[in-house]
């Protein structure tokens, strides 16, 4: 093993007549339009998940354990029986798990810049927020999957939606929606941080608070009155409250509308602040 | 400002700011058409936030600059169409393959799937990456990073291209093979503007040479001009027997007439020579005293020596976290 010589992955040098004929001028053809562009992107996250499958398994790592330790550890004590609180928890789990994966939208966006390939997408003559949509566009595919883990462990634990298939993925759907919004809120983030890690950490100690002062993990009924009250106007209580109803059929069409009309305003707020951050950069 | 057809960079007092660091501080250059034109100064003179203006990537406090006619600020989008750059950091993604990095570009200039993965293939090729092209690019070593850099700015080819310190912390050949790409491009009639450190590289490929310093042009010139400006050259010796060193010195200076610098090697010694016909009487002067060289060179002026020469600080002093006085 010890004299493997350095020279073992010399590259061959450029070849005199292809290099010729690569550079003999191609003709640039009509520029994409804003949809081509934010696809492009979308595919550009998409190769990023093949590539780099680690970061999802980061994610969703945590939101498995609570799933498991919750439900076997605590399940028993507060609701009853353990199968009885899995029905109740893993609704709250599949929010948590796709609402971290969301935290990642700014961290490869932090990452892009500090590497220096955002020049290379700036430099290029596209509609300018195309980067910062597909990558949101693409990261959709990521919530997806984190999605499905969740579910697909909570059914073999012994989950059983009431709503049926429809239920859950309408409330797959609307989680994926919600945390496309909540991404924008990332993304700004991850232009204004200087590291990719400084980006999770702060992202990961503003989400953690909100998940456990929600209905993620108990019924606020048990709790102290001002505490009810905080978490009755958590927007994250409100996206668990209808996951849940979607999940087991009693979903009032209000519970629908308040997370997509958060999702809505977070958007509305985050993204044009992403954009103008993007632009007035270096 | 009237635009000049011929010229395709034409910039007037362009000025950064940062808080009260002006990091560059007026600084004109006017780049003809199909040349390459080599920007040279040490880290931090000013040269990479020049750059960044001049490609769109950031927008001047003050001045104005137009590339092959078009306004960098007015008219970013159309200068975008013109240019390419090739950044200090290596604008590839990491996370991907070195041909999706290039398919990539190619999608976002507006080729369809299928010539995408063409252009991409032929310009692996021609890069010498075939081989690395399904590999991720941040197993790349450091010169096939760069190459695959600047292929991705030639997936059309611009007619002008910034390359920023292209060479910087690579091995010799993959620098000589950065060169050879660089000259096959200016072959092509593209107009390269070339930032960099080194003035060796400047003399290789710069048909003129600005010199830039503390965010000012300090200097213009061809590459003959400037190092005219600092003498032919510097005569580096290495004696034998270290104790020779003040009995070398004092020959080397009366046989050249100049003044003898003693190296930190201690059996160093280096003086200015106006040209080689003078070195060698030096070197024969030393001879005749009885100072054995173990080895002698007749070397260009460094960036160092031009410093010296046209601002009287050597470059290293130079640093963008110094707030310079209003002089």
């Amino acid at each position: 093993m010890s004299s493997a010589p350095t020279t073992r992955q010399q590259p061959a040098p450029p070849a005199e007549d292809g290099l010729h004929a690569a550079l003999s001028a191609t003709a640039r053809p009509p520029r994409p339009g804003p949809l081509a562009a934010a696809l492009t992107f979308a595919w550009r996250g998409m190769l990023k998940i093949k590539h780099v499958p680690e970061q999802l398994i980061d994610v969703t790592i945590t939101p498995v354990l609570f799933l498991l330790m919750f439900t076997y550890l605590f399940g028993g004590a507060l609701a009853g029986s353990t199968s009885e609180y899995l029905q109740f928890l893993l609704p709250g789990i599949l929010v948590q798990s796709v609402l971290f994966t969301a935290v990642y939208s700014g961290v490869t966006l932090n990452t892009d810049v500090t590497k220096g390939v955002v020049d290379r997408f700036r430099s290029v003559p596209i509609w300018s927020p195309a980067p910062l949509v597909g990558a949101v566009l693409g990261d959709c595919v990521r919530y997806a999957i984190a999605s499905t883990v969740v579910v697909v462990l909570g059914l073999i634990m012994g989950y059983r939606p009431e709503a049926g298939i429809p239920g859950v993925l309408a409330a797959m759907l609307l989680v994926v929606v919600f945390s496309s919004g909540l991404a924008w809120v990332f993304t700004t983030v991850g232009l204004l941080m200087r590291s990719p890690s400084a980006v999770m950490n702060t992202g990961f100690m503003g989400l953690f608070p909100l998940i456990f002062l929600s209905n993620v993990f108990v019924e606020p009924e048990t709790l102290p009155g001002w505490l009810e009250w905080f978490v009755g106007v958590n927007p994250i209580s409100l996206l668990v409250t209808a996951v849940r109803g979607l999940m087991d059929g009693s979903v009032a069409a209000g519970e629908i509308l308040l997370p997509l009309a958060v999702a809505a305003a977070l958007t509305a707020i985050f993204a044009p602040l992403t954009v103008r951050l993007y632009r007035g950069r270096g | 400002m009237t635009s000049n057809p011929s010229l395709a960079i034409e910039a007037t007092g362009l000025v950064k700011a940062y808080g009260r660091t002006r990091a560059v501080d007026g600084v004109d250059l006017q780049v003809p058409a199909g040349t390459v034109y080599g920007v040279l100064g040490p880290n931090g003179a000013g040269k990479t936030t020049t750059i960044r203006m001049l490609a769109t990537l950031l927008r001047p406090d003050a001045g104005s600059a137009r590339i092959l006619g078009h306004d960098v600020v007015q008219e970013a989008d159309a200068v975008r169409g013109l240019v390419s750059l090739t950044g200090q950091l290596a604008s590839v993604d990491e996370d991907l393959t070195g041909r999706e990095n290039l398919v990539l570009v190619g999608r976002l200039l507006g080729f369809r799937r299928a010539q995408a993965s063409e252009r991409a293939d032929e310009l692996l090729a021609a890069f010498g990456l075939e081989d690395a092209a399904g590999r991720l690019v941040k197993h790349y070593s450091g010169g096939m990073r760069r190459r695959l850099d600047i292929a991705a700015s030639i997936v059309v080819t611009p007619q002008l291209m910034f390359l920023d310190e292209p060479t910087t912390g690579l091995d010799p050949r993959s620098r000589n093979q950065v060169w050879d790409i660089v000259r096959a491009l200016v072959g092509q009639g593209t107009t390269v503007l070339l930032c960099t450190q080194y003035l060796d590289e400047a003399d290789q490929l710069a048909d003129r040479i600005a010199v830039i310093d503390r965010g000012r042009v300090i200097a213009d010139g061809t590459p003959s001009e400037l190092k005219a400006s600092v003498g032919k050259g510097t005569l580096h010796v290495r004696l034998l027997d270290p104790a020779q060193r003040a009995e070398a010195r004092e020959t080397l200076e009366r046989a050249l007439g100049a003044s003898v610098r003693v190296e930190a090697d201690p059996a160093a010694l280096s003086a200015p020579v106006a040209d080689a016909e003078r070195a060698s009487e030096a070197l024969a002067a030393l001879a005749r005293a009885g100072v054995a060289p173990a080895g002698f060179s007749l070397g260009q002026p460094s960036l160092d020596e031009v410093f010296m020469a046209l601002t009287g600080h050597a470059a290293e002093e130079t640093d963008t976290e110094t707030v310079q006085d209003a002089a």
